[in-house]
């Protein structure tokens, strides 16, 4: 008899985990706040200025901005930064007088990194706040979410988010602000090419970034005569990759790509070195965070990947174009927050700074005037490159706005050939 | 496939293998005391980690880890007196289902208390680029550590219940309660100290995996799922056979990732749901003996 029950038992709790493990990165959030957040930041530790409230009657009406980012849950590590630069923005923007004489409101949404938050609260903004636009969400799951709804309710969106098929297709109002998956595949692509590597294995995770990657990887081999020799995917969640990494020894590549977030792209640098197997790794551009650095320690040494300049912005020659705008980013974040600046809040300045372009271009608040002016935005110096936006073309960056970085000491550098 | 990649693939294997089993004995003890499975025994492993990594930027590592055990132990008796102690009419469904809805709220906790990043242990010796040559093969001197303090773990948990008084009275407590009390054993306590037990074997587990695997809040459901796989495989409440379906299990594991790496999960849960259909009672005990045992 108890073994019965124990059977259907744990039948079912295999069941349940399994359902669980699905979205167990964001874990539940509280229903939608019905009220806005206006202008309070999410985060309860920013101290804000009264900048952004209402002034005396004689001034013009704010702009109003949304943003929807997953301040807690899962991608918190994200959302957490973006929120934080989005606020410290809009304050020295309106301090300084705001544009065109209009101040920007910023009413900042916590998705808690769920999809179907992201979507309540896209369409509350839309139909309630009637904002501008709307800065976010944080990953591309609520990127996707929203997009049609965005699209539909004539409101300008600006996604934090990496995945290529935001802007691709193109959909009218939709833009995003981060380097594209495929020019990060390019980038590594050419580095192995000017490294004389040409048959390489590839291991990457079974999550969309991973996935995603992949397909770029893929797609794009033939353009650099490369052959991938060992093609491997695995758990997001895997605890050691000893074995997966045997097998692409076993294939005799030049070099190993890795296609992933967290934990395993520190844990494959780790069984690499552990199963002796000493050939050049290479990362994704979701390789770019100190701490992903620390959590391989000496196995993280040598790996090359491609990023934004924001982590070796300290030595990046005086002269590059971006240098400026980089320091001043990254000095003002550190100074207000007093924790590092990472490439996402990167993505939330940029978008918040296209806009400001955008807005100063079209010399007036209305949606579509906007739209056709973000469109048409040229050389615009951002975080994460520099942005030339055009009809067919809703992000703007090119290969340049990669660097290749390498692990050097356990600290960031940019990568030399040798 | 020449000898080295096998032997890589048979040392993967032998690493993953060891893990679950070390997970699996933890299922084993408060099973062979109450009769229920403690879906919290992964989380137990991630707090134990979790916390010797905070004590071990404070103290040196053996003082971390050990400090580490003993809170574990500490938690896991509290959870006990607190959470399964009280349950009215405690039918073993009820148990399980509260020691789920704790799994849950452990790791909100630790989400809380350790936010989302990834952590780990500094290697016991060595460090994260040095490796043991076997056959041609290369391992971590950490997996020596993980296999060793299985086979430590293993023989002192056997020993400790087949020839300590305190061993026998938790073994008489499992197979029948009413008489246990009778001969004078304090049942509850006993079960308390089966959580306190495995708490403390969990953390000492997701100690020495943790420079290996790494830790983060999340991780104690799936090491839960296969720690489960294998009590199942090997019997319930069997020590030793749960040593051995873990590292059946890690090689087949290995066997299905030399084929493709993407089937692994596939083949692991196969094994579970047909382990579970067909024979509930494990590979190394005799059905009709356990039958008898649970009826």
């Amino acid at each position: 008899m108890r073994t019965k029950v124990l059977g259907i038992l744990s039948l079912c709790l295999v069941g349940v985990i399994l359902a669980g493990s699905g979205c167990k990165k964001a874990p539940p959030t509280p229903a939608p706040k019905p009220k806005a957040q206006t202008p309070a930041p999410a985060t309860p530790a920013t101290p804000v200025k009264p900048a952004t409230e209402a002034k005396p009657a004689a001034e013009a009406a704010p702009i109003k901005v949304g943003a929807i980012l997953a301040v807690t849950g899962g991608a918190a590590n994200l959302g957490g930064p973006e929120a934080k630069t989005a606020e410290m923005f809009v304050e020295n923007l309106n301090s300084a007088g705001g544009i065109n004489g209009h101040k920007i409101q910023l009413i900042v949404k916590d998705s808690g990194s769920t999809p179907p938050q992201a979507i309540s609260l896209a369409k509350q903004l839309i139909e309630e706040d009637k904002v501008l636009a709307i800065i976010g969400p944080s990953t591309s799951g609520e990127t996707m979410a929203i997009k049609n709804i965005c699209q539909e309710g004539k409101t300008i969106l600006l996604s934090c988010a990496a995945a290529e098929t935001i802007v691709n297709p193109v959909a009218s109002y939709v833009f995003k602000t981060p380097q594209k998956d495929s020019d990060a595949a390019r980038r590594i692509y050419q580095t192995m090419k000017d490294m004389g590597i040409t048959k390489i294995g590839v291991v990457t995770s079974n999550d969309g970034f991973g996935v995603a990657g992949g397909k770029q990887l893929d797609a794009l081999k033939g353009e650099y005569g490369i052959t991938i020799a060992a093609n491997e995917v695995y758990d997001a969640k895997e605890t050691d990759l000893t074995g997966v990494l045997t097998k692409v020894k076993g294939a005799e590549v030049q070099a190993v790509v890795n296609w992933s977030i967290v934990p395993a792209q520190s844990l494959v640098a780790k069984n690499m070195k552990q199963i002796g197997f000493n050939v050049p790794l290479f990362q994704s551009h979701g390789f770019g965070n100190i701490k992903y650095v620390q959590a391989g320690g000496e196995a993280a040494n040598g790996t090359i990947f491609p990023c934004g300049r924001l982590l070796v912005a300290d030595v990046l020659a005086a002269d590059h174009p971006q240098k400026k705008v980089l320091m001043d980013y990254k000095g003002g974040y550190e100074k207000q927050y007093k924790e590092d600046a990472s490439t996402f809040g990167g993505h939330a300045y940029d978008a918040l700074l296209l806009l400001t372009e955008a807005l100063k271009k079209a010399g007036s608040a209305d949606t579509d005037k906007v739209r056709d002016a973000l469109e048409n935005l040229k050389g615009v110096v951002g975080t994460g490159g520099i942005f030339n936006l055009s009809a067919t073309d809703h992000n703007g960056l090119d290969q340049s706005a990669f660097e290749m970085l390498t692990v050097m000491d356990g600290k960031f550098a940019v990568y030399q050939k040798k | 496939m020449n000898l080295p990649q096998i032997v890589q693939y048979g040392l993967s294997g032998i690493t993953v293998g060891s893990i679950y089993a070390i997970v699996a004995i933890g299922f084993n003890i408060i099973y062979c005391c109450t009769g229920i499975i403690n879906f919290a025994q992964g989380e137990f492993l991630i707090v134990g980690a979790m916390t010797a990594i905070s004590l071990s930027h404070v103290v040196p590592l053996p003082v971390a880890i050990a400090g580490a055990v003993a809170i574990t132990t500490l938690l896991g008796g509290l959870i006990e007196i607190v959470f399964i102690r009280p349950v009215k009419n405690a039918s073993v469904l009820r148990l399980v289902v509260v020691t789920i809805g704790l799994s849950i709220v452990i790791r909100e906790a630790m989400l809380h208390l350790w936010d989302e990043k990834v952590r780990s242990l500094p290697y016991f010796t060595g460090s994260a680029v040095s490796t043991v040559t076997i056959l041609g093969a290369h391992i971590s001197p950490q997996v020596l550590w993980v296999l060793g303090v299985s086979t430590v773990i293993v023989t002192g948990l056997t020993l400790f219940l087949r020839f300590t008084l305190t061993g026998r009275a938790m073994r008489a407590c499992a197979d029948d309660r009413m008489a246990a009390r009778l001969c004078g054993i304090n049942d509850r306590w006993m079960v308390t100290l089966s959580f306190m037990l495995s708490a403390g074997i969990g953390a000492l587990a997701g100690c020495v995996i943790s420079p290996v695997t790494q830790t983060q809040y999340d991780m104690g459901a799936p090491l839960a799922i296969k720690g489960f796989t294998v009590a199942i495989l090997g019997g319930l409440g069997n020590s030793m056979g749960a040593v051995a379906a873990g590292l059946l299990l890690g090689l087949l594991e290995a066997l299905v990732t030399s084929q493709s790496s993407a089937y692994k999960e596939v083949v692991s849960i196969m094994v579970l749901l047909l382990i579970l259909v067909f024979r509930p009672s494990g590979l190394f005990s005799r059905s009709d003996v356990s039958a008898l045992r649970m009826a």
